[in-house]
């Protein structure tokens, strides 16, 4: 069962990390287990309402990641649900052999909010761009993974994460993004939802790509081309019955992600997809360089990651398609 | 000049004459310059960090025109000193202090963190001349600065090698695995200078994971300790001669500052770490320091016509 999502008309924007920050009061406000850790960046990371609610459950490390992530090893394994927050470029790639060893390899009930994916981070630059969280994450056995789309989705991924048994690395971003979810959209980690219908091709797409592949669905429309939009916030576990429908039922793939190209989404796609039913696909991501700075809408221009370069990617994978 | 065929008394030689040595009176007036282009840069930019910066403005400026033996036109010039932030953030400071030392062009700092400049948000030596190695994660650039120290020792180099560090960055357990090997080694050359406003992003840092007694930690990592007041330039050149003079262990300066200081309503304020001043402040920024907003922008968009020309210590340069 799936919703069918459509692009809004009017585009109310929201910040995915709101998404987390809210849901981390609702669930410490259901369960007392909930403790949340934050180096150094409360605002940013949206841990402040939870701060504020439960200050005996909020720990400030400081600017310790691999300490910090060490620390929630060691409540998870007393029993405690430990979400860490900091940005995504440390929360994976400094702390990558804690989380490695000590949270993947222990399997402990560790939840990562890795705050500030992307490109669209913007002024900040490359070293705060984080764009190799889903390689580095995807890699890691026992690890799960959600690069949710919007504001809801972000909501209830956390939700999911703390439900789930085992640690989860949610990925958000930094800017307002469109609101293409409602409340009641529904969600199951480990699934892709499939958005709208379409027997031409199917663009897969995670975060805040997954609005660029439903504009990117109306421009093809208009030339005649039914393109199916799947969200596959779920990056791990993979939803790979899913992948390998649209595989046969579209027989051409693009994936769209705001991330390094090489073992990102389109990289998980592909590795499902060759597997099951080979088809042409087509990579809309970044293209293997570091970031930079600039304003977020420059950025997402630059690199190449609008409905446009997905609508150009799709030509070139049905032209395939057809010669195939 | 090769250093492969210089004598170690030609080679120190050289070395100090890329040093300005100026006095603390006109590191004074220069410090003030370097107060209005931070506010002018974060003020165009509108976005950057204000408070480390302005905390590092004074030592910074002892460091660049007082310290260092560097040639800007020259980057790579062999004989030079190697200074490197750690605290990537504070990149107005050290864009500005590069630009008035020469490295670039004054009005490249109205580019900062620009798609279409050369000035990243955060130190990136593949965009700019100058920068040696890029920072802006925390902890990691006394590492760096002990590898350039080892480097100098194997070549029999006069080299001296700075790192200027932040107070909450020394929550960062990378800080005190470099800090062991340092003294474990006898590093006499490296001189670190932690940024000592006792402010982070979330607060007080004795608040959020305290770092106190800094200096004893420091000595217990068998480290020479300079304690002095970083916005006094008498005191922060005295306390240069004295990590210069001290032999057998590597120096830190705990350079006590106030974050933000230098405009009124920054000053010791926690929450100017990481935002710019909107136009309105950065008038009454500016107005604080002697200049406007017109003004201040038009001299650097001239490129720094009135800038002091330092003479390049190889007879090249601006
Ligand atoms: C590894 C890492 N963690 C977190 C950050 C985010 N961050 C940037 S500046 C900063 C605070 C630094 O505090 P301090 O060293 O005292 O510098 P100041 O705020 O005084 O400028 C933090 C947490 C970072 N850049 N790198
Ligand atoms: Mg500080």
């Amino acid at each position: 069962m799936s919703a069918a999502i459509a692009l809004p008309a009017k585009v109310e924007k929201k910040k995915t990390r709101e998404g987390f920050g809210r849901a981390l009061v609702a669930l410490g406000e259901a369960d007392p287990r909930i403790v949340v850790l934050v180096g150094d960046l409360v605002e940013s990371t949206m841990t402040s309402f939870f701060a504020e609610r439960f200050p005996e459950r909020f720990i400030e490390v400081g600017i310790a990641e691999q300490n910090m992530t060490g620390i929630a090893a060691g409540l998870a394994a007393m029993g405690k649900i430990p979400f860490l927050a900091t940005y995504g470029a440390f929360a994976t790639c400094r702390a990558a052999d804690q989380l490695r060893v000590t949270v993947a390899y222990s399997d402990l009930n560790v939840k990562i909010g890795g705050a500030h994916g992307g490109i669209s981070v913007g002024p900040d630059g490359a070293t705060h761009q984080a764009m190799e969280e889903i390689s580095i994450i995807r890699s890691l056995p026992n690890m799960s993974m959600v690069v949710p789309c919007d504001y809801w989705e972000t909501y209830k991924a956390t939700l999911a994460a703390a439900r789930h048994q085992g640690p989860v690395y949610i990925r958000f971003g930094r800017e307002d993004v469109p609101v293409v979810t409602a409340e009641d959209t529904p969600f199951t980690l480990g699934r892709g939802e499939v958005f709208a219908g379409g027997e031409d091709l199917t663009i897969v797409a995670c975060g805040v790509m997954v609005y660029e592949a439903l504009r990117a669905r109306a421009t093809l429309l208009a030339s005649g081309i039914a393109a199916r939009v799947v969200d596959l916030h779920t990056l791990k576990p993979l939803d790979v019955a899913l992948l390998e429908r649209c595989a046969r039922e579209t027989g051409a793939i693009v994936t769209a992600e705001e991330h390094q190209v090489n073992g990102g989404l389109g990289g998980a796609v592909a590795e499902a997809v060759v597997r099951a039913h080979p088809v042409p696909m087509e990579f809309v991501a970044v293209m293997d360089r570091f970031g930079q700075s600039g304003k977020p809408d420059e950025l997402m221009d630059a690199f190449g990651l609008r409905a446009r370069d997905i609508v150009v990617a799709a030509e070139r994978a049905l032209e395939r398609k057809r010669k195939a | 000049m090769d250093p492969d065929t210089m004598t170690d008394a030609g080679a120190d030689s050289a070395h100090r004459a890329g040093r300005l040595a100026w006095p603390a009176e006109r590191l004074r007036a220069k410090a003030l310059e370097i107060r209005r282009d931070i506010v002018t840069l974060l003020a165009k930019a509108q976005s950057g960090h204000s408070g480390g910066p302005l905390s590092c403005a004074d030592f910074g400026t002892a460091l660049f025109f007082h310290e260092l033996s560097v040639d800007p036109a020259n980057p790579a010039w062999p004989e030079r000193d190697f200074w490197h932030f750690s605290i990537g953030h504070v990149t107005p400071v050290i864009y500005s202090l590069m630009a008035e030392r020469g490295y670039f062009p004054l009005r490249d700092l109205m580019k900062f963190r620009a798609f279409d400049g050369h000035l990243q948000g955060h130190p990136s030596c593949q965009d700019t001349p100058g920068i040696e190695v890029s920072s802006g994660s925390l902890g990691q650039g006394l590492s760096v600065c002990c590898g350039v120290a080892m480097a100098a020792r194997l070549d029999d180099h006069p080299r001296r090698v700075y790192c200027v560090m932040g107070d909450g960055e020394q929550q960062e357990g990378q800080i005190w695995e470099a800090a062991m090997f340092a003294g474990h080694r006898r590093l006499d050359n490296l001189c670190g200078i932690v940024d000592y406003n006792r402010k982070q992003i979330d607060g007080d840092v004795e608040d959020i994971c305290g770092i106190r007694p800094l200096a004893d930690k420091w000595r217990a990592f068998r480290w020479n300790v300079i304690e002095c007041d970083g916005h006094d330039l008498d005191a922060v050149l005295a306390a240069f001669a004295a990590a210069r003079a001290h032999r057998g262990q590597p120096s830190v300066i705990l350079a006590h500052t106030v974050m933000g200081r230098g405009v009124s309503f920054m000053a010791d304020d926690y929450r100017w770490h990481g935002k710019p001043p909107k136009m309105p402040e950065a008038e009454q920024a500016l107005a604080e320091l002697g200049t406007s907003y017109a003004a201040w922008s038009a001299r650097l968009l001239a490129g720094g016509a009135d800038r002091d020309a330092a003479p390049s210590p190889d007879g090249v340069g601006p």
